[in-house]
């Protein structure tokens, strides 16, 4: 069987002039070029590139894709799926690129006169179950990659959902809109404790009138980063407590021993105070005042 | 998976801790970690051999550059053959700040690293693999 | 074996930690800090960690014990100069320092200290009255 395969490798090689075409053929059919995204001569190359690889998988390792020798053949892969997944194709897109490689391989194998109908019919299973492993290999490396790009999204949501507001000299803001995840959490205190440092703030109020609900790990995720602001020496204050937050974290047992207000306005009232300021009126009249004295004068 | 370096150290004094967390550092460069995330995993590390020394009696770490799928990270495997952990599940339980517990700074470990285990039976020593990617 | 130099200014201590310690310097500056307090009488302490790129938990509660020990001496110990990467790793870790006075930098930190002076100063004061 193992002269069998060389037979395989060696029928890739010398066949490569037909194989390639047929097989960048059906990708085309598949669509690939369609999308634009990638062009003929691209696709060509990557081709080109993996049926060298693959014959020297054959020649070297068998048909079994765990092999040592396939490593090389699954790096393009996985450059290859990696950029497509990146780029946007579906899993079928990227997983064509294998699959559609199996018609002009046993076209080969039943063209060739000197094997026997029982060798080809072998020979055609083990590239089967070579080229499904394969096939498979370029969808998880393919799956990855799209987590990947969620993952990083996600952070720029988060990011761009939690900014880190200066209310005053030496006192922030944090409106907290939607879930507190753990993910989240992390840039909200990244980014908070550089705004702190950035700004030399020692009070940060955080908002959760945004937040829907309060549960125990909302609850934990929240304390960590009092928690670390009150590392970098400043103090935090919780604002926008709704009376169901409050009766749902009473419920849970759920104890945040940091200073709570009900409002923002309330919070900015203690932060101001803390940081020694007192809010003051002015004497100078006001745009109605100006007008009902302009009005009695011309009485 | 290609391992594209890696360093072994052994832990036999407290200041083998300090190179531990060295060699953490250069590897976390090179993996290009975030400056976040170098600080958890270095830690981590610390922690780690910190255990090795005062559990394990002594023992050493392997630490790798490594690459999956296009995926760079840093993996650390500690080893000692120390009298091994008994109850796994309570040694990860946080013991610190109550100063109870085993305080063993696993649970701490695994809360910094994105990947954890640990192999260990009493009298056979204790095997503890951290990891943390880009 | 080298140790970590201590600074008075006043009533207050003042320490720098510039390099990653190993244990054996951790524990030689717990033991100098301690004997210092008392030699100079001090109010307060301050460590300053802006340095420090790395603090687990041997440091953290070396930080600890300074915080307790220097207050049965009566004195107040503040930690300056966390960096975000450190406090976050550190909250992780499930150390949150609670028994240690922070401040973002020296000057806040010794203004915190010198605050605590003048009060407890006035406080002897209305004391001997």
């Amino acid at each position: 069987m193992a002269g069998n395969v060389g037979t395989v490798a060696e029928l890739v090689g010398s066949n490569e002039q037909t194989i390639l075409p047929d097989w960048v053929e059906l990708q085309k059919k598949a669509g690939i070029l369609q999308t634009g995204r990638i062009t003929e001569s691209e696709l060509l190359s990557q081709s080109r590139d993996f049926l060298h690889l693959l014959r020297d998988g054959l020649a070297k390792g068998g048909t079994d894709a765990a092999n040592a020798a396939y490593a090389p053949a699954k790096q393009l892969l996985t450059e290859v799926s990696r950029t497509r997944a990146v780029q946007g194709f579906s899993p079928s897109e990227t997983a064509t690129f294998v699959f559609s490689l199996k018609q002009p391989l046993f076209n080969t194998l039943t063209r060739n006169n000197s094997l026997s109908p029982a060798q080809v019919a072998d020979l055609t299973w083990s590239i089967t179950v070579l080229l499904d492993e394969l096939g498979l290999f370029t969808l998880e490396v393919f799956q990855k990659s799209r987590e990947e790009v969620i993952v990083r999204q996600q952070r720029e949501i988060a990011e761009l959902s939690t900014p880190v507001v200066k209310l005053w000299e030496g006192i922030l803001a944090l409106p907290m809109i939607g879930t507190l995840d753990s993910q989240r959490t992390q840039v909200v205190m990244e980014t908070l404790l550089q705004t702190i440092v950035d700004t030399e703030a020692s009070i940060a109020i955080i908002d959760i009138t945004g937040v829907p609900t309060v549960d125990t790990l909302t609850a934990q995720h929240l304390l960590k980063t009092v928690a670390a602001a009150r590392l970098m020496g400043a103090d935090c204050i919780i604002s926008g407590i709704r009376p169901q937050i409050a009766q749902t974290m009473v419920h849970l047992g759920v104890e945040l021993n940091v200073i709570s207000k009900a409002t923002l306005a309330d919070a900015l009232a203690i932060a101001l105070d803390r940081t020694g300021r007192m809010v003051t009126r002015k004497k100078a009249s006001s745009i109605s005042d100006q007008s009902r004295v302009a009005a009695e004068k011309s009485q | 998976m290609t391992t594209q370096k890696s360093e072994s150290v052994e832990i036999r004094s407290s200041d083998d801790v300090v190179r531990v967390r060295q060699v953490a550092r250069t590897l976390a460069l090179g993996a290009g970690l975030s400056l976040v995330d170098q600080t958890k995993i270095i830690t981590a590390a610390s922690e780690l051999a910190r255990n090795t020394l005062d559990y394990g009696g002594g023992g050493s770490v392997l630490a790798e550059l490594v690459e999956v799928a296009g995926r760079r990270g840093l993996r650390l495997t500690f080893e000692d053959k120390g009298p091994g952990i008994a109850d796994i599940e309570a040694a990860l339980k946080d013991g610190y700040t109550s100063g109870k517990g085993m305080g063993l700074g696993l649970g701490g470990a695994k809360r910094l690293s994105n990947e954890f285990s640990i192999h260990s039976k009493p009298g056979e020593g204790t095997k503890v693999v951290i990891a943390r990617w880009k | 074996m080298d140790r970590i130099p201590i600074l008075k200014f006043g009533n207050a201590l003042l320490v720098t930690i510039q390099v990653d310690m190993h244990d054996r310097l951790a524990t030689a500056l717990e033991e100098d800090l301690t004997t210092k307090i008392v030699d100079a009488n001090a109010k307060g302490v301050l460590i300053d960690i802006s340095a420090l790129e790395i603090v687990d938990s041997f440091i953290g509660r070396m930080l600890d014990n300074i915080a307790a020990v220097s207050r049965i001496l009566d004195a107040d110990t503040v930690v300056v100069g966390m960096r975000p990467a450190v406090a976050i790793t550190l909250v992780e870790l499930g150390l949150s320092l609670t028994g240690v006075k922070t401040a973002l930098n020296v000057e806040r930190g010794m203004a915190l200290i010198h605050a605590r002076i003048s009060t407890s100063d006035s406080e002897d004061d209305d004391a001997e009255e």
